[in-house]
């Protein structure tokens, strides 16, 4: 699911629950989200990583 | 006797010398809180007539030549986070208001067996989600210098008790920095350990992940006396003090130092020439990827809290405080892709500040970039930009709950107003001794002039 995607539904199911209030604080989270998922550290399926081997692994 | 007892130490000494009782300590510590706790809001509940009782129970120990431990008549309090057995840990919330804990948290007990006197237990944000103690159903905790302003959170009843002389020490929790940053804004001493060095349970939750328990103190000794009853014995710092001039200490400035007020930056770099006037090693270092840490603790501690909130927030919804409520309805929003990503990240940034520690006993850096921020405050100005107070609170010590090393706040300096500025020490993973004797070092060299400030600390504050 894209953050775009994401963001849709749950500003919509936010407002179905009753908790309007929630939608800034769900923008602001969509942030965080896009920042995360675009860090050049993430893993790749591909192979491909910037940062080279996980950095998790044989920990 | 000359003066009342300011630290743990120069306390457990008096005892011992019977200079002074443990009755006349708590009974001194109790009447602060009559005068003050109705404009502090420091304590949520207070122990007396047990604290009392202990007391006595204590002088007639050591008047028997009987020591039960470092901390014998010595009044603390607790965050009302951990279980004492028969009362409520609130957490600062209605959801918890029929609770009853059915025996002590681990580390209550060890405090209890050497000899500390539980007088009570503090305010907070409620459970803990929060960093200015503003969202609390009890109403907030206040600053002991002004009350206009926050103590700091989410332990800042803990703080604040400390630092007006309403105990000699306090236990908070640190999941993003609840120990350090009211410890900063306080002038106190706040270690958050090595993750996964202290128990944590019968310890009310934030994220596990995250989750630190440690002292609030009024000086690194008395924080290492905390730190070794909790660890069970034997891990107080050991061997001489550091050589100053064989000390190297990395300064992380680039993103730290990116938003910061221009007052505790002054302070700061204050604290820094001192030290490399004392003969220290200073040199810049960077975390690359400290930018990216907001973002990995968001997506932590929000799934982390929701996945515990999660039924009461179906079923009592109105009984958290309507911030608390919101933030914890967003974590129920996080994909697990994201949480795993997140999880990911915590491991490179932990394997970032294993590299900038490479070689150097500890980092230093601030501790938090403002001063006490004032209750009710939405945002405040760094220089000429206006940034959200929340934004801006985590943004020092948050890294540390991510990557697990143990850090240290104390006091370096204040602002011109008479608010206490906080340095921030980092240790090599998992060495909280370690840690703590280059924390004496430092404190050693900038805790004097931070000194200047306390006057308001309440009885006893004669350093």
């Amino acid at each position: 699911m894209t953050v775009k995607a994401w963001l849709e539904m749950a500003t919509h199911d936010a407002e179905r629950r009753g908790l309007p209030e929630l939608k800034p604080l769900l923008e602001a989270l969509a942030k965080a989200t896009s920042a995360l998922r675009t860090a050049e550290w993430n893993a790749d399926a591909t192979g491909d990583a910037a940062l080279g081997p996980d950095p998790g692994r044989g920990r | 006797m000359a003066a009342d007892p300011h630290t743990i130490a120069d306390l457990s000494r008096a005892l011992q010398a019977r200079e002074t009782t443990a009755e006349a300590v708590v009974e001194r510590c109790l009447q602060r809180i009559a005068e003050r706790n109705a404009t502090l809001n420091a304590f949520i509940t207070v122990f007396g007539s047990e604290a009392r009782e202990q007391a006595r129970e204590a002088d007639r120990e050591m008047a028997a030549g009987r020591r039960l431990g470092p901390l014998h008549g010595v009044p603390i309090s607790l965050k009302d986070l951990f279980d004492v057995r028969g009362t409520a840990t609130t957490a600062a919330s209605r959801v918890r208001e029929h609770h009853v804990a059915d025996a002590d948290a681990p580390s209550v007990a060890a405090l209890r067996e050497a000899g500390a006197i539980v007088i009570g237990k503090t305010n907070l944000h409620e459970f803990a989600f929060g960093t200015t103690n503003e969202d609390s159903a009890f109403g907030p905790a206040r600053h002991p210098h002004d009350p206009n302003r926050s103590p700091g959170g989410s332990s800042g009843g803990s703080a604040a008790s400390v630092a007006d002389g309403m105990c000699f020490a306090s236990m908070g929790t640190d999941t993003g920095g609840s120990i350090r940053i009211p410890s900063a804004v306080c002038g106190l001493v706040g270690l958050k350990p090595a993750f996964g060095e202290l128990s944590t349970e019968g310890v009310v939750p934030l994220s596990g992940t995250l989750d630190h328990i440690g002292p609030i103190c009024r000086c690194v000794e008395d924080a290492a006396i905390l730190y070794d009853v909790l660890r069970g014995g034997g891990a107080r710092p050991a061997g001489k003090p550091i050589d100053l001039r064989a000390l190297r200490l990395g300064v992380a400035r680039s993103y730290f130092m990116a938003l910061l007020d221009p007052q505790v930056a002054a302070a700061f770099d204050a604290a820094c020439e001192r030290l490399r006037d004392a003969g220290a090693t200073l040199e810049e270092v960077s975390i690359p990827h400290a930018g990216d840490v907001a973002a990995i603790y968001l997506h932590i501690v929000l799934t982390e809290a929701a996945a515990y909130h999660a039924k009461t927030l179906e079923r009592r919804p109105e009984d958290y405080t309507p911030n608390v409520r919101i933030r914890l309805e967003m974590g129920r929003y996080v994909l697990g892709e994201d949480y795993a990503r997140a999880m990911r990240g915590r491991e490179l940034i932990r394997r970032e500040v294993d590299a900038a520690l490479e070689d150097r006993d500890a980092l230093l850096l601030p501790a938090l970039a403002i001063p006490a921020p004032k209750i009710g405050a939405a945002t405040v100005r760094i220089g000429t930009v206006e940034e959200p107070v929340r934004n801006v609170m985590l943004r020092c010590t948050q890294v540390f709950n991510v990557s697990g090393h143990p850090a240290l706040s104390l006091p370096c300096g204040s602002t011109t107003e008479g608010l206490p500025v906080g340095a921030q020490l980092v240790g090599a993973s998992g060495d909280t001794p370690g840690l703590l004797r280059v924390a004496r070092a430092v404190e050693s060299i900038v805790a004097a002039r931070a000194a200047a400030h306390a006057g308001y600390l309440g009885p006893g504050r004669s350093r």
